[in-house]
């Protein structure tokens, strides 16, 4: 069965404009990284929740984050060789395979996924925001790089806000610990007016990137807010927050979604357009990456798209407000990093996945939980219990892993998916009989 | 006159299976105070101590519980504990705690937090965000706000208020405790034949449930116990330290097989609660800036604190060297984050010195031993055919 009209010529829909300018900005931050060596660039490694990039780039400083070239690995079918080197070097089958992946990488020439070696990072800035595991990460980096590492310790959101303790806490962290790394790595002063600048233009990307995933409102949506929203983050989640690049990047992408919202499209899938919108779903959870385009097949053959998603907020939550301010630097990063989705309570989570169900009409929600991280993880079957109680549509729960091809039994997620689907068929005859 | 040692043990076992919490329940309706449930590693006892308040260590089900309800809530791939705390929760083992804090540690412990505000919302469920900034300055003056809104939070629960003078003499109450414990860990580390490590570990487990000052006499009459105890004597076992389980615990039988496989547990993890802080919390000045700074720069080196330098293995060699270690038993939970993601590099700096190690994971429910058993007794034969000077 099938549910795509598929586009002559195209392999993973046509590349729209804004797609080719992500391709090539992509294509020369790595070519950037490469050269570094050689052209005297500094890098700093740190991770996409709670990233600190315009602060990173005002000092001049190349970001290259660890999360992006593990899951960029998995899907070039790296992983399961890197993965075995770290397990043989010690680590367990139990842990966050993004680690292992990307110490497995570095074991292994630590080759990029653009084919170009990365260099070794100047700072190592650990931005401690939603996930323990980063904690640990970047203890074994240091070990293995022998490079300065700095702690950006970002409070948890377990009352469901921000307190002011909380972020005089970010901000004195930022003031006293992490500038004067940046500045003694890149031999520069801290230059407030230029990190004004840089966080002008988040904003204006980030009203962008959230009238495209509001799009998902419509029906049909013209997006994907999973599987396809994970092109559209790739500038604002990865290196690019801040620039004149990623501001274009996001006025090109409104500007074509929202023509596929005048001619009325669905969204693009791997193998083309997709033809009838069946079922509309908020989704809980990353994706798998070393079979991303099956597992995206297994939704769109059957007319499932994700009109919302929390893995798209886990780089930020957007849509509730909140925006990058230049008129208070330090703050606003301290709030974007407290505010990521890893960061929030459970009982947060909650609340902002029954309001998706609400304002985009889902007919159900489905967690993809993932094996090896406990951040997402931990908890997720008490939340669907919860969701489903207070929303009354249908939770669906599926497993397998980010990076370890191990955990992706595709029979099995796909009879899952399946029998949900049905599921939401059967629910929706018998309210229409 | 000599405690009876067999009668002290049978209490600390019947305090360590009572999930239910007897005791609690007793102090409760004697003192008409507050009991505040804690999760590993460290709480602030003092502070809740200073406040009328009972702190009550929680460390999973056990062995002994079935688990019906907590598997609805957890996937096969996370830790043990959690499952077993929802289960003792929803089963109304739990409900003489007025609340319990859950201590920054991992993200299990983190989102149990929540599982907690979403399943008990009458009860205090407190996510204790202790700081990995250990600048005074930064860290500790976050820490402070987080105490002082804690110690708000249990007055608004009907705990005594706040008062500097009653938090001094907490402070006290634990060093004094802390040094006992310390006593009988020094014991066992000079003659580990007189402390079988699964006496300890039922002592340490009993002082979880009850008041400090009880616990006290419980470690001087254990102490007095085994210090006359003269059928004790030196067998031929390998010293070993076992490190990586200070969240979820092993089951009392692997500890029992440890110790039956031909090894003498020199130092371990278990029960971290009581040995944390490493010395004395200082009495005068700012008691509440004590605890704080205690917490800053007297703790012990942990899986669960960020460091950014080599401390963290050198402390891991010290500790084996200080403790004459013959080899180190690296024993974790299964999907334990935190231990497991050292692990590699604790094994590095034992390696460094040429110290022979095994590793294996268990949980808390673990039932078979055999096999741990036959690993634990190769590693200790392994210590005393060739590493023998």
């Amino acid at each position: 069965m099938t549910n795509v009209q598929p586009i002559a010529g195209a392999r993973l829909a046509q590349k729209d404009r804004s797609q080719e300018r992500q391709k090539r900005m992509i294509a020369e931050h790595f070519s950037r990284l490469g050269r570094a060596p050689a052209s005297g660039e500094r890098c700093v490694y740190t991770f996409v929740p709670g990233n600190l990039t315009e602060l990173v780039r005002s000092f001049g400083l190349l970001p290259v984050l660890p999360e992006i070239n593990a899951l960029q690995s998995a899907m070039r079918g790296k992983t399961k060789e890197y993965i075995a080197v770290a397990e043989k070097a010690g680590h367990s089958e139990d842990v966050c395979t993004y680690v292992k992946a990307d110490y497995g990488m570095l074991k292994s020439g630590n080759v990029g996924p653009t084919g170009e070696k990365l260099p070794a990072p100047d700072l190592l800035l650990l931005s401690y925001t939603g996930c323990f595991t980063f904690l640990k990460w970047f203890e074994i980096l240091r070990q293995e790089y022998r490079a300065p590492v700095v702690m950006l310790h970002v409070p948890y959101q377990a009352d469901g806000r921000i307190t002011e303790s909380m972020r005089t806490y970010v901000v004195a962290q930022l003031r006293d610990k992490v500038i004067p790394a940046l500045e003694s790595v890149s031999g520069r002063r801290y230059d407030e007016g230029r990190l004004r600048e840089m966080l002008a233009r988040s904003a204006k990307a980030e009203d962008d990137l959230v009238a495209v995933l509001q799009s998902a409102r419509r029906r049909p949506s013209p997006i994907d807010s999973y599987f396809g929203a994970v092109y559209y983050l790739g500038p604002i989640f990865s290196a690019f927050r801040g620039t004149e690049d990623a501001c274009l990047y996001y006025q090109e992408l409104r500007q074509e979604i929202e023509e596929r919202v005048r001619l009325g499209l669905g969204p693009v899938t791997p193998d083309g357009q997709l033809a009838a919108e069946r079922f509309r779903l908020v989704v809980e959870g990353p994706p798998n990456w070393t079979h991303f385009h099956e597992f995206w097949r297994m939704f769109a053959d059957e007319g499932a798209v994700a009109v919302a998603s929390t893995y798209s907020k886990v780089g930020g939550v957007y849509d509730t407000g909140f925006r990058h301010d230049p008129d208070h630097p330090l703050e606003t990063l301290a709030d974007y990093c407290m505010g990521c989705y890893t960061n929030l309570s459970l009982p947060s989570r909650v609340d902002l996945i029954c309001r998706y169900v609400e304002e985009y009409d889902a007919d159900g929600v489905l967690i993809h939980s993932i094996k090896s991280c406990n951040s997402f993880s931990a908890g997720q079957l008490a939340m669907l219990r919860e969701i489903e109680n207070r929303t009354g549509r249908p939770g669906g729960f599926i497993e397998s892993d980010l990076v370890d091809p191990r955990y992706f039994s595709a029979a099995n997620l796909k009879n899952r998916l399946e029998s949900y689907f049905q599921m939401l068929g059967q629910k929706r005859a018998r309210a229409t009989a | 006159m000599t405690p009876d040692l067999s009668a002290l043990l049978e209490r600390c076992e019947r305090l360590y299976r009572d999930v239910a919490l007897a005791p609690v329940r007793e102090w409760k309706a004697r003192t008409g105070g507050l009991a505040v449930g804690y999760l590993p590693i460290w709480a602030p006892r003092e502070l809740l101590h200073a406040q009328g308040v009972l702190p009550v260590g929680l460390m999973g089900g056990g062995e002994d519980v079935e688990i019906i309800r907590g598997d609805a809530y957890y996937q096969s791939y996370i830790c043990h504990l959690p499952r077993s705390t929802v289960e003792l929760g929803l089963g109304g083992q739990l409900d003489a705690l007025d609340g319990v804090l859950f201590p920054a540690i991992c993200d299990v412990v983190r989102n149990l937090s929540g599982v907690w505000q979403m399943r008990f919302p009458g009860k205090l469920a407190r996510y204790l965000d202790v700081p990995q900034n250990f600048d005074p300055e930064i860290g500790g003056a976050f820490f402070r706000r987080e105490l002082e809104a804690l110690a708000a939070d249990l007055e608004a629960r009907g705990a005594l208020p706040y008062r500097p003078e009653a938090l001094r003499t907490s402070l006290a109450a634990y060093n004094a405790n802390r040094r006992r414990v310390q006593a009988v860990y020094g014991l066992r580390e000079r003659e580990p034949w007189r402390v079988p490590t699964w006496e300890l570990y039922l002592v340490l487990r009993a002082g979880l449930v009850l008041p400090v000052e009880e616990f006290d006499a419980l470690l001087d009459d254990y102490r007095s116990a085994v210090e006359a105890d003269a059928e004790r004597r030196p067998m031929d076992q390998a010293r070993v330290l076992v490190v990586g389980s200070f969240c979820e615990q092993p089951p009392l039988g692997l500890i029992k097989t440890l110790e039956r496989s031909g090894c003498y547990i020199v130092d371990d993890d278990f029960v971290q609660v009581h040995r944390f802080l490493r010395s004395d919390v200082p009495l005068d000045g700012d008691p509440l800036d004590n605890l704080v700074r205690a917490f800053l720069d007297d703790a012990i080196e942990s899986p669960t604190r960020f460091c950014g330098d080599d401390r963290k293995t050198t402390a891991m060699v010290e500790r084996a060297r200080s403790c004459r270690a013959e080899g180190v038993i690296f024993c974790a939970p299964s999907f334990c984050d935190p231990a497991l993601l050292d692990q590699p590099m604790a094994v590095s700096a034992i390696e460094s010195i040429g110290m022979p190690w095994t590793a294996f994971r268990y949980s808390e429910n673990t039932g078979q031993f055999q096999v741990i058993r036959e690993q634990a007794g190769t590693f200790a034969d392994s210590i005393k055919l060739w590493s023998a000077p």
